[in-house]
């Protein structure tokens, strides 16, 4: 019976993603889409399917993360740090600046 | 973050789903955690088929086009649900076919509930109504269940199952509403189904003790169950003049309830086999599945 | 036959059958088909309902109060046939003979019926896919040819003379002389009918009338 596995995608509503919501199975495209219609529409929970034979599903899992290349990830980054010394100059620099000004225009 | 792969080893396993951990169909899966699974799951399935049975003889009986309407959707539901858990069956590497004829043979087990037989339209509604509460409780439990295949069916089973207890409710308050004869099918209804609601959940065997438990496959023992269901239960059937034919039945101080202890020897008696509907149902199945092989064997010919 | 006469017929070949078909919920070959087969059954009470609601302010009453003698529906609805050749032949003969009279419906003065109609006919498209698919699937099957052959001169018995020319060309089966069609036209009634609306009507009947369910 397996080789007659279709999976079932459905959308919720217009422009949201397909999501995975189970299998039927049938002998045919069109015996799938009769059943799928009703195991996964008949109370209108579904507003469009997408019905895919499961041999024709790659499956990928696994990913080779052998060299940490950290730049990839947001985890690579530690921004707060850096950011709290940058905006700490900055107010020290402009401190200066106003009193280096104030100094100018007192003259 | 990278993938977190499944050691292939059963106590690395063990604390991986205590841990909250869920598997798929292709993951390594230690053989007692697969056999246990593949065993209450079927159940489950069966439980979904044979609760058909009890029910379609009231679609054909229904007073009213609604009622007919609601009650042959329900027991839809319930065929569409046995689908979707018997593909997870099938999954796990048990065809349907063997499920089914292990069924049909009583070498698999369905739940308590469906092995007795309804007697009038009062049924209807507390099946309905009690019985899917029952039954939801479980379900619910199962949502978290550290087989992701089979949490995710329970997802739409759960919200499918919503709509039949509106129904049940539905069908009670017509009937408690209305004449005093159509008051006693209720009444009466209950005072048949009280002992099996009480033993739909199983016996109290503490959380520990329990397989499913361990592997975090339900997420709620027992006994956890029952009390939840008398708790939301119990009001709202006495809130209608329903009595419950439990002299003991009471909340304790701690809030817990107290009842009448079920009577344990049935539920086995019953779930090996020995309802007072189980032969007649089983062999109904049977007539028409052998009926119908050449059907199965036309479609799914390649 | 009056416009009214007419409609109740089409109301009562949708209720009857439908009541047959939901005889297969939780037993049909495959579970698959078992829950789109009860779609279906549910669809064709849902017809019958709102054109009983054309026909009257209490559609219950009017599905389920007459004698079975009142009813006016085809012989062909009214057979128990529990096996499935017979159920798909039969679904595959309706849903070809329902498309004949719907289109002719569909032309009817009376705006609400043709509205009805269309509405009807539009729910029909998918039962029809699903009939189709059947029957290419079965369509060399002995038992499925033999069906269709036994039921097919109650299918002729569904429609009124003049559809029936159509409803030949459309099978390719020749129409039946008129020996072999008494008792399968619309006016007879099966001894099945009074039984069938025994168990359909017992619980109903079991309080007074007017009752709330």
């Amino acid at each position: 019976m397996s080789e007659h596995v279709w999976e079932v995608f459905r959308q919720e509503r217009r422009g949201q993603p397909f999501e995975h919501a189970g299998s039927v199975v049938a002998p045919d495209a069109d015996f799938a889409e009769a059943w799928a219609r009703e195991q996964y529409g008949r109370r209108g929970e579904s507003v469009a399917l997408w019905l895919v034979p499961r041999d024709a599903i790659r499956d990928v899992e696994d990913w080779a993360d052998e060299f940490d290349l950290k730049y990839r990830r947001v985890d690579g980054y530690s921004i707060k740090a850096r950011l709290k010394e940058a905006r700490e100059l900055a107010a020290e620099s402009a401190a200066r600046s106003r009193g280096a000004f104030s100094a100018g225009e007192s003259q | 973050m990278a993938a977190i792969g499944i050691p292939r080893d059963e106590q690395a396993f063990l604390d991986y789903v205590q841990g909250g951990g869920q598997v798929e169909a292709t993951d390594w899966l230690p053989d007692d955690y697969r056999a246990k699974l593949v065993k209450f799951i079927e159940m489950h399935g069966n439980s979904e088929l044979m609760g058909v049975l009890p029910e379609r003889e009231w679609i054909l009986r229904a007073p009213t086009l609604q009622r007919k309407l609601a009650l042959t959707a329900k027991v839809q539901d319930e065929v569409g649900h046995a689908q979707l858990i018997y593909r997870v069956v099938e999954d796990l590497g048990k065809p349907r076919e063997q499920c089914l004829a292990d069924l049909i043979s009583g070498r698999s087990k369905f739940h308590n509930v469906f092995h007795y037989p309804t007697k009038t339209w009062g049924d209807v509604g507390v099946i309905a109504w009690l019985v899917d509460a029952a039954a939801i409780i479980s379900q619910k439990a199962l949502l978290k269940c550290s087989y992701a295949p089979y949490a995710r069916i329970m997802k739409k089973i759960c919200w499918e199952e919503s709509f039949h207890i509106l129904h049940g409710r539905d069908v009670i308050l017509a009937l408690v509403t209305g004449t005093p004869a159509q008051f006693e099918l209720v009444q009466e209804a209950l005072d048949r189904w009280w002992g099996p609601l009480m033993q739909f959940h199983g016996n109290p065997i503490p959380r520990d003790e329990d397989p499913m438990w361990l592997w975090r496959i339900k997420s709620q023992g027992n006994e956890e169950a029952r009390q939840q269901f008398l708790d939301g239960y119990v009001p709202q059937i006495r809130e209608l003049g329903l009595e419950i034919p439990d002299p003991k039945l009471r909340k304790r101080d701690d809030g817990t309830w107290e009842y009448s202890e079920p009577d344990w020897d049935e539920l086995r008696h019953v779930v090996t086999g020995h309802g007072p509907k189980t032969e007649e149902r089983l062999a109904f199945r049977r007539r028409f599945l052998e009926q119908e092989q050449w059907v199965r064997d036309a479609v799914l010919a390649a | 036959m009056s416009p009214t006469d007419a409609l109740l017929g089409i109301a009562d070949d949708e209720l009857v059958l439908g009541w047959r078909e939901s005889e297969w919920t939780g037993i049909a070959p495959l579970l698959e088909e078992d829950v789109a087969f009860s779609s279906i059954a549910q669809n064709e009470i849902g017809h019958a309902r709102a054109l009983y609601q054309l026909l009257s302010e209490d559609a219950d009453a009017l599905a389920f109060d007459r004698p079975p003698g009142e009813y006016r529906c085809a012989p062909l609805v009214e057979l128990r046939l529990l096996d499935w050749a017979h159920t798909i032949a039969r679904r595959w003969l309706y849903e070809t003979a329902d498309e004949i009279r719907l289109g002719a419906l569909k032309d009817d003065p009376d705006p609400e019926v043709a509205g009805l109609a269309a509405k009807i006919d539009r729910e029909e498209a998918y039962h029809r896919m699903h009939a189709e698919m059947w029957h290419e699937r079965l369509r060399d099957e002995p038992r499925f040819r033999e069906a269709v052959e036994e039921l097919w001169p109650y299918a002729v018995g569904l429609l009124p003379e003049q559809l029936r020319a159509e409803l030949a060309a459309r099978t390719g089966l020749d129409l039946p002389g008129d020996t072999v069609l008494r008792g399968k036209e619309r006016g007879s009634h099966t001894d099945e009918l009074a039984e069938l609306w025994g168990e359909m009507t017992m619980v109903r009947r079991s309080a007074p009338a007017g009752a709330q369910w």
